[in-house]
């Protein structure tokens, strides 16, 4: 008898996982299974499986889905041009205990333009916006996307992730002189 | 059967499992501050099949689409004039505003917001 249950939940759990974290419209909870359109709409599964992985939020690792060239979201609905895609970095030392952020604006430019961000949510002086965690779990600053639509929150050293004594060579220059 | 091997498969069928038990997909927006008291069901706007298509500025900087939930006063009126999502939902770009059920489809009495937050998914790896 244990071994029959066993064996079912091992079963159960291989179907699961070949299935793929992505629940079907008609069982996500939000969608209605009595409308008769939902048989119309794209599934997630069939949508977001054949992108790059990841282990939170969509399971999609949005940012490398591009750059496989798997997915090429146009720039505008209109004809325009593709925004200017910025290499720069920027070095975040007003971490507390933590690993120092580092912003990569490439992986951002690549997915908007910069008035996306720009004078709104963030200023662009170095040092103008008042940044904190508490801000971004309000929904604030990089909290406007992180837990909403780009990774969530619990993700911490994917942005905290300059350790003190392993600091880049060329984000040294970003360091202040009280930094430690 | 040995005991390393039951836990090694007990560990898979954890996993496996705890996959399956997301609810709605994350990104989801619910718009459900008329749709009800006009005896329609919620919308629900799935970010994950339009950010295939569309880069965030499309609709956030071309179209004025406020990155906050219930932000936008967005009417079936001014959808039918061309905003907002009746900027591609016109019949030529997407479908169009006739097919009511493709964007109203959602369950009753779905509080609007935006589904995901830090409380949807575990901590990733380093």
């Amino acid at each position: 008898m244990r071994t029959v249950l066993f064996a079912c939940l091992i079963a159960s759990a291989v179907i699961a996982l070949a299935a793929g974290p992505w629940l079907p419209l008609s069982g996500d909870g939000l969608h209605d299974p009595e409308n008769p359109g939902i048989a119309l709409l794209q599934q997630p599964q069939e949508a977001l499986s054949v992108l790059a992985g990841d282990t939170a939020g969509n399971k999609v690792d949005w940012v490398r889905a591009l750059r496989d060239n798997v997915i090429s979201p146009r720039a505008h609905v209109a004809d325009g041009d593709l925004p200017e895609v910025l290499e720069s970095e920027v070095l975040m030392t007003n971490t507390s205990d933590t690993p120092y952020v580092v912003f990569p604006h490439k992986a951002h430019t690549e997915w908007m333009s910069c008035e996306v961000c720009h004078e709104e949510l963030f200023r662009s002086e170095v040092g103008a916006n008042d940044i904190s965690m508490g801000h971004i779990l309000d929904g604030e600053h990089c909290g406007r996307c992180h837990g909403a639509v780009a990774f969530p929150l619990t993700e911490c050293n994917r942005c905290h992730s300059v350790f003190r004594d392993k600091i880049p060579a060329h984000l040294v220059e970003q360091l202040t002189p009280g930094d430690r | 059967m040995k005991v390393r091997l039951k836990c090694l498969l007990l560990t898979i069928a954890i996993i496996g499992m705890s996959t399956t038990v997301l609810w709605a997909e994350y990104a989801d927006v619910i718009i459900n501050e008329r749709a009800e008291q006009e005896d329609m069901r919620p919308v629900i706007f799935p970010h994950w099949f339009h950010r295939i298509r569309y880069q965030c500025s499309a609709c956030h900087v071309d179209l004025g689409f406020k990155m906050k939930a219930g932000g936008n006063g967005i009417t079936m009126d001014r959808i039918i004039g061309g905003e907002f999502c009746g900027a591609c939902h016109n019949g030529e770009i997407a479908w169009s505003t006739e097919n009511c059920d493709l964007c109203h489809s959602g369950k009753a009495k779905l509080e609007s917001g935006i589904r995901g937050s830090h409380e949807t998914a575990g901590p990733g790896i380093f």
